[in-house]
């Protein structure tokens, strides 16, 4: 090995152990806020308890800030020991689990929901780039698509499905409907990200690969899918999350059990009985949420960040 | 004016084309008890329910133009905190990346129980979250990622940070400010009116396109949600003209299609 | 008084000067080796050398951008943090750093905006400087509506704009054309001589170097060193000196001095 080669090895080593430690530093920041953030509703809720009386007086209580009584807030340790405790009276089951399984089903409706709307995305992407004139005509419906609100029609979707799709060979259930509604909300930062990066291929390589008389199909899958995988991961970790919340909307919506989506409005209705449910459960889908991106993270790691020598990770 | 129709053209083309695909196909068709009606339908009881429709959408509007506002001031303020400091752009961002990844909507009915469901201020929240992120992301990327060049002129002139900060930071930022509102605008919408749908006004249009929904007036909800559409894309269009007034030196940037 | 005349009086001293990026650490680089340098004012010098020689590094030593490891720069009888702060120096690089949302008058105006000056003395000035680099009508334009050729005689512009008595240039003609180069080289040829100014000129391009300067400092790398102070004197520089033997002379002279310096390694 020349002394190049060694220095560019130390400088990748090096590079390597940053990178770590920059991932390192952010778990711990965020495990920091998390504490802060208890703090302070804590710290709050004492606040709130030491003026108890003069609460109701101020103006700012209860309409920017919260109560702070145990039904309003309730105290972080009660939410804690909530997770352990069985909801229903006549099983043992804890919260948590009860909670753990919900999150699976609205797991696999995002899931679902994420790969299709990933092929739809992509497929479009790949449509838009054959032709500028597809691309000028779609893509303000792709943007306007994203403003209908969607969710809102959710029993609509759930309804249709049962209805009108009893021909498929399988039979369709409710959490299928709410994979669509993820699905339709997925797709949209695909396309668009997916065309920005396929597009993003140099035009100089472009032409290398004409020379070598490529077919389109080989420019394609060899040089413009390669060169949007960055734009098509940002677009991932964002469809990660948009597609765990359009689950979770849509189970709600479309009344569909099973899911986090219920567990919650439930407990929402119920909420006088056991405040602390609720923000357990609320808890557990933000934990599915970045539970979703820290997969995609991890795929992007896998796939793409390790694969760069020497890369700088920003 | 040629080249706006020009660049236009498609997307009026395959607009028509679909609203005519989509108005025949349902007039031939006819399936039974089908959930999407036509296009001439719901433009029908659109007009049949204008005034209680507007109504909601005023409402809804307040919610989403409040909670954009401020968003976008606690997104903006947050940012040039974060970018003065280089440590805390380290820090925070990648914190509010991963705290983007909770499912915002979540938090509807946590609002709800602390300021009670027929309070705006609930809904106003999860507006301003949903908001906030993007316009923090996005402006502390534009605030922190100037070029070195540029830096290292500003260093040659003596120029102290906040002269740096307005006259390199700010303006290399606008750009992708502009980017993130239009994703905010959207976002604020749609985020007001599913707010609305976990507890809100009655006349608004969460509420109203749900309950209409609920009874089978499919029409009707979905003359709403119309009138949610256009909302968004008011919103997206007004923040695409402010980008053109505030960035004049980008090429014409298409209004749509970003 | 033309700039080809030397002075007695000197611009830059650069003194046993070292520079170590990373002690300490696996990725320590040593880019520059006890330089000692004296720049007389007024003079046109250029510093050419192999990448990783510490031209540019020495470049931003001399701009208080950066500082050295051992050693002392004097620039203009002060250290060069106070030159920096005096606004003596004025520099240009190879991506011209215009900023894109101003127009050309509004770059050129940049650093009178940061110095203080009035409005109207600022529009003046850039009036001027316009004028100089021969680009008169293109004040309100934005940079992307300008050629690299001319995005660069804007950001020369904007370097001499606060009169500052020396000029620092790190390859701002690297990413042009032959041609405009060329061109390029005779307009800041033109401009040394009508303000008299020093100019340090950081080049990868030895013609470039021999046909600008009065003086061709040779670097080698690892660590940066200075292996060769070649003196130019061709007088009057037109567009027939560059096919002049004395000029072929010169540049065989440069470029043996840079072979010499890498067969010894």
């Amino acid at each position: 090995m020349t002394t190049r080669e060694e220095t560019n090895r130390a400088a990748a080593r090096l590079e390597r152990k940053a990178a770590t430690r920059r991932g390192l530093r952010r778990v711990v920041v965020f495990l920091v806020f998390l504490l802060v953030l208890s703090l302070v509703y804590t710290g709050y809720k004492a606040f709130g308890e030491a003026v108890d009386d003069a609460q109701t007086d101020w103006p700012v209580v209860g309409r920017v800030l919260p109560r702070t009584d145990d039904l309003t807030m309730p105290p972080i340790s009660d939410i804690i020991v909530e997770f352990g405790e069985p909801p229903q009276r006549n099983s043992s089951k804890p919260l948590g689990a009860f909670i753990a399984e919900a999150a699976l089903f609205t797991f696999r409706e995002a899931a679902f929901g994420f790969l299709f709307g990933t092929l739809l995305g992509l497929s479009l992407a790949i449509l838009m780039l054959r032709s500028r004139w597809i691309e000028r005509g779609l893509s303000p419906y792709l943007v306007v698509s994203q403003t209908v609100p969607l969710v809102a029609i959710a029993p609509i979707v759930v309804i249709w499905g049962s209805k009108s799709l009893g021909w498929l060979p399988f039979t369709w259930e409710p959490w299928m409907s709410v994979a669509i509604i993820a699905t339709y909300l997925t797709f949209f930062p695909v396309a668009m990200n997916g065309i920005k990066g396929l597009q993003s291929a140099h035009p100089a390589s472009m032409e290398l690969m004409r020379s070598y008389a490529a077919s389109r199909r080989q420019t394609l899958i060899k040089l413009q899918l390669p060169a949007s995988l960055p734009y098509l991961f940002a677009a991932f970790k964002l469809a990660a999350t948009v597609a765990i919340v359009g689950a979770i909307v849509g189970e709600i919506s479309g009344g569909v059990r099973g899911g986090l989506g219920r567990l919650i409005l439930d407990y929402a209705s119920r909420y006088t009985t056991g405040p602390s449910r609720l923000y357990a459960s609320v808890l557990g889908a933000a934990a599915l949420g970045i539970l979703a991106v820290g997969i995609v993270t991890l795929i992007e790691y896998v796939a793409v960040t390790r694969r760069q020598e020497g890369h700088v990770a920003r | 004016m040629r080249r706006l129709i020009r660049s236009a053209a498609p997307a009026i083309v395959f607009g028509v084309v679909g609203l005519t695909l989509w108005e025949l196909v349902l007039a031939v068709a006819e399936p039974e008890g089908f959930v999407l009606p036509r296009p001439t339908e719901i433009m029908a009881s659109f007009v049949e329910n204008f005034s209680v429709i507007w109504t909601a959408t005023l409402n809804t509007g307040y919610i989403v133009v409040t909670g954009l506002v401020a968003g976008v001031i606690l997104g903006v303020v947050w940012a040039l905190l974060v970018s003065r400091f280089r440590l805390a752009d380290e820090m925070l961002t990648p914190l509010a990346i991963a705290l983007n990844a909770i499912p915002i909507i979540a938090l509807a009915p946590i609002f709800n129980a602390w300021y009670g469901l027929l309070s705006p201020t609930s809904n106003q929240a999860i507006v301003v979250l949903l908001v906030f992120f993007p316009v923090f992301v996005n402006t502390t990327k534009g605030l922190t990622g100037v070029g070195a060049t540029e830096l290292e002129l500003m260093h040659s002139y003596a120029a102290s940070k906040w002269e740096i900060t307005k006259m390199v930071r700010i303006p290399n930022a606008l750009p992708l400010f502009f980017t993130s509102l239009k994703i905010a605008s959207s976002l604020a919408v749609i985020g007001a009116i599913v707010a609305e749908y976990f507890g809100g006004r009655q006349d608004a249009l969460g509420q109203f396109i749900v309950q209409n929904a609920a009874s089978s007036r499919y029409t009707e909800a979905w003359a709403a949600v119309v009138a949610g559409s256009a909302m968004g894309i008011i919103l997206y269009l007004v923040s695409g003209g402010f980008e053109r007034i505030a960035t004049p030196w980008r090429p014409d940037v298409d209004a749509v299609v970003q | 008084m033309t700039g080809i005349e030397a002075h007695l009086s000197t611009a830059v001293q650069i003194d046993a000067v070292s520079k170590t990026f990373n002690s300490g650490k696996p990725n320590e680089v040593h880019a520059l080796d006890n330089i000692s340098l004296d720049i007389a004012d007024g003079s046109f010098v250029s510093l050419i050398g192999p990448s990783g020689c510490g031209k540019s590094t020495l470049l931003r030593l001399m701009g208080a951008l950066t500082h050295p490891t051992d050693g002392t720069v004097t620039v203009n009888g002060k250290s060069a943090d106070l030159a920096r702060l005096d606004r003596d120096y004025g520099m240009a690089f190879q991506t011209s750093g215009l900023f894109e949302w101003r127009t050309v008058t509004q770059n050129i105006e940049l650093p009178l905006q940061l110095m203080g000056w009035e409005k109207q003395e600022r529009k003046a000035r850039a009036a001027e400087m316009l004028d100089l680099v021969k680009l008169p009508e293109f004040g309100d334009h934005f940079p992307r509506e300008l050629s690299g050729g001319m995005q660069q005689r804007v950001a020369i512009a904007r370097a001499l704009s606060f009169r500052p008595s020396i000029l620092l240039m790190d390859e701002p003609f690297g990413a042009l054309d032959e041609m405009t180069r060329e061109h390029m080289q005779t307009e800041v040829l033109e401009i040394w001589a009508r303000t008299g100014k020093t100019i340090v000129f950081v080049t990868h391009s030895i013609p470039e170097a021999v046909f600008l300067s009065q003086r061709v400092i040779v670097m080698s790398p690892r660590p940066g060193r200075i292996a060769a102070d070649v003196e130019v004197q061709l007088g009057e520089r037109s567009f027939e000196t560059r096919e002049s033997q004395g000029f072929f002379a010169k540049v065989t002279e440069v470029r043996e001095a840079l072979r010499f310096e890498e067969d010894a390694r």
